[in-house]
């Protein structure tokens, strides 16, 4: 589903090589997750795949069931089925949660030659949706983010996440600043999406977050590269021994 | 050559041969005085102080110049608002195309009939607060105005008014020049909303006299033309009893020029006064509005919320003034001016002002200047919202701010749903 293969990243606008030729395969149905130490290139790979400003690929490709995500428009993969949960959820100030993720949806189906949704059926998906992520009223009708907490942010994430149905799924660092009950709330949501046809890749410095979305391969990052991949084992190791052993180990 | 003089000489040549306008012989008195003061004082010219960013000359010059007409088939309007139509076509009243003036709570007259009565309300405003509105700060064109308005209504509320009272402006010749006077009385505890719509005329000079009594509301809602070559200078001078409300609302999109001046006195304890617009301009685009609070009593709030969005070289103008004199204690003032800049090519002039006499007063003043958030806009599109609906979106969200000074609901949502239909007509 989701093909990474060589892939060279700089910044724009410094001469500062942050990918160092990265190679990924997320297969459907399957829940791939990176760890690594900070600095390892884990956020910054789910930027360029998404189609943030400010990154230069230099070198390989990326695709989503064999289309180039690289030449996209950021619009244009979220319609082509790629789904980034940000870090750092931004807020919009005077656009409701609400009018936000009609647009989201109809652009989306629009894009892709679909039928709009009309406003009761949309209505009736969110209220249904935003139940099971103890979301309420008040919430979607609010700017989006704007005064949410931590968790809410999150939790909203899921929801667009649930509401967009995508193919594919990063979740930049989700676990970031949610307290147990929080990030059991999340990781049910996520579980819920999980389907055959839908696959999953899960960033996160931490085994916690691993427990709740169980991952079928874990990959290690480090300094631009992934330098190990296993089981779910692997998580476990990197929460006994950390990631100085592994990174020796490989070095 | 002193300005004051070269000013005075220019203007003395222009209206030269001018005619006052026939009127009985209390209008007629006003007309006169209004005439030698603007002489006075000279029209405006670029080098004065008040109209550094704007300049006068398409406003002052004998002739107007030409403006197309905009033909499009949207609704008219505030169409679904049930109202008290009066229609100026050119600025020429049009009988056939307004609605009866008789309503509960009102009455309505033109300025061409009550200039021949001998003895009406409407002597004791017309031209008054103008003359107050010309300390500490010049507006010959509003003299100029009093002088020469062809046209324009009185309206005299006694109670509650079922319905809006709706001026209709509408534009059919490329050269008319149309100067038109409302004076607009609220007797204690009445209640009144004005609507206006329209482009008016290529030129159009403009001016509303309210005096609003004690415990007395006064709503103005206010949609300015959207012929592209329109050029207007409008004056809304207003005097607020104790205990009364005014609130001015003003959207605009399109107009080569567009001058607002807002002078409002607060004069009874305890009297409220907001103003607000939301602005669109797009390349040829001068939109300047000119605000001046007076506080002269105790215990008052005023609000001044300007938001403009500016494109492809449109310009945008803020100077407001918040003027507190001694003794207007427990005085709240408010005011913000921002625009969205949606390119390098554009530019926002802002020049806000506070100047307080009085020691136990709150204000505060606040003016910025930005692009669109690169954060929301990516956040929107990574969700599949392409890059011009989500510019859209957030364009009318910071406009909204504006629009949401509006008190009623549905002429609020009408506005906005109004501002939308724009920003996607223009998306295409």
């Amino acid at each position: 589903m989701l093909e990474i293969k060589g892939l060279k990243v700089k910044l724009e606008d410094e001469d500062k090589q942050i990918l160092k030729g990265v190679d990924l395969t997320v297969e459907a149905g399957k829940v791939h997750a990176i760890m690594g130490p900070n600095g390892s290139g884990k956020s910054t790979l789910s930027y360029v795949l998404s189609g943030r400003d400010g990154y230069e690929v230099t070198e390989g490709a990326a695709s989503l069931d064999g289309e180039d995500l690289l030449e996209m428009e950021p619009e244009e993969r979220a319609a082509e089925g790629l789904f980034l949960a940000f870090q750092y959820p931004v807020e919009i100030p005077g656009v409701s949660n609400m009018t936000f993720l009609r647009t989201a949806v109809n652009a989306q189906r629009k894009a892709r030659d679909e039928e709009e949704l009309s406003a009761a059926d949309f209505l009736k998906d969110i209220r249904a949706k935003a139940k099971t992520l103890k979301i309420d009223a008040d919430m979607l009708k609010r700017p989006v983010n704007m005064g949410f907490s931590g968790g809410e942010k999150k939790r909203n994430e899921i929801l667009q996440m649930a509401m967009l149905e995508p193919k594919m799924c990063i979740l930049d660092e989700t676990d970031s600043g949610l307290d147990v009950d929080a990030m059991k709330l999340v990781s049910e949501g996520v579980n819920a999406l999980r389907s055959e046809g839908r696959g999953f890749l899960v960033i996160t410095h931490y085994q916690r977050l691993l427990d709740h979305i169980k991952p079928d391969v874990v990959h290690i990052m480090a300094d631009g590269r992934i330098v190990k991949t296993g089981g779910p084992e692997l998580a476990l190791e990197v929460e006994e021994n950390g990631y100085a052993d592994i990174l020796a180990e490989v070095a | 050559m002193r300005l004051a003089q070269l000013k005075q000489e220019a203007t003395a040549a222009q209206l030269e041969d001018v005619a006052l306008p026939e009127s009985g012989a209390w209008l007629s008195a006003a007309r006169e005085d209004a005439l030698s003061r603007v002489k006075a004082m000279g029209l405006p010219h670029a080098r004065d102080e008040y109209w550094k960013y704007t300049r006068p000359d398409t406003l002052t010059s004998a002739e107007p110049v030409e403006a197309a007409l905009f033909v499009n088939d949207e609704e008219p309007m505030f169409h679904e608002i049930d109202r008290l139509k009066i229609v100026f076509v050119d600025g020429v009243y049009d009988a056939e195309a307004s609605d009866d003036f008789a309503g509960e709570g009102l009455t309505i007259e033109r300025l061409a009939d009550i200039g021949q009565a001998d003895i009406h309300w409407a002597k004791d405003l017309y031209g008054t607060l103008e003359i107050k509105g010309q300390d500490p700060v010049e507006r010959p064109l509003a003299a100029l105005n009093t002088a020469l308005a062809t046209d324009g209504v009185a309206i005299h509320v006694t109670g509650q008014v079922s319905k809006p009272v709706s001026l209709i402006y509408k534009h059919e010749s490329t050269t008319s020049d149309a100067i038109l006077h409302h004076v607009i009385k609220l007797d204690a505890e009445a209640k009144l909303t004005v609507l206006e719509n329209g482009p008016a005329a290529a030129r159009f000079n403009k001016m509303i006299e309210v005096d609003v009594a004690d415990k007395a509301e006064f709503h103005h809602i206010r949609s300015q033309g959207r012929d592209h070559e329109r050029r207007a200078v409008t004056h809304t001078f207003a005097r607020l009893g104790t205990e009364s409300v005014f609130k001015s609302f003003t959207v605009t999109a399109n107009g080569i020029l567009t001058r607002n001046e807002c002078v409002i006195e607060l004069t009874g304890d305890d009297a409220v006064a907001h103003v607000a617009g939301a602005c669109v301009g797009d390349g040829d685009f001068h939109h300047d509005d000119t605000v001046f609070v007076t506080h002269d009593a105790v215990n008052c709030e005023s609000r001044q919320v300007f938001k403009k969005v500016l494109r492809n070289g449109a310009t945008g103008v803020f100077q407001g003034k918040i003027l507190v004199q001694p003794g207007a204690q427990k005085t709240d003032g408010y005011q913000i001016s921002q625009s969205l800049l949606l390119d390098d090519d554009s530019q926002f002039l802002a020049k806000p002002e506070l100047e307080i006499y009085a020691d136990d007063v709150a204000c505060s003043h606040g003016s910025t200047s930005g692009a669109i958030d690169e954060e929301g806009l990516f956040y929107l599109r990574a969700r599949g919202v392409p890059k011009d609906i989500a510019t859209d979106l957030m364009t009318l969200a910071f406009l909204a701010e504006a629009v949401d000074e509006i008190e009623d609901e549905a002429l609020r949502t009408s506005i906005l749903a109004r501002l939308e239909l724009w920003l996607e007509r223009r998306r295409g």
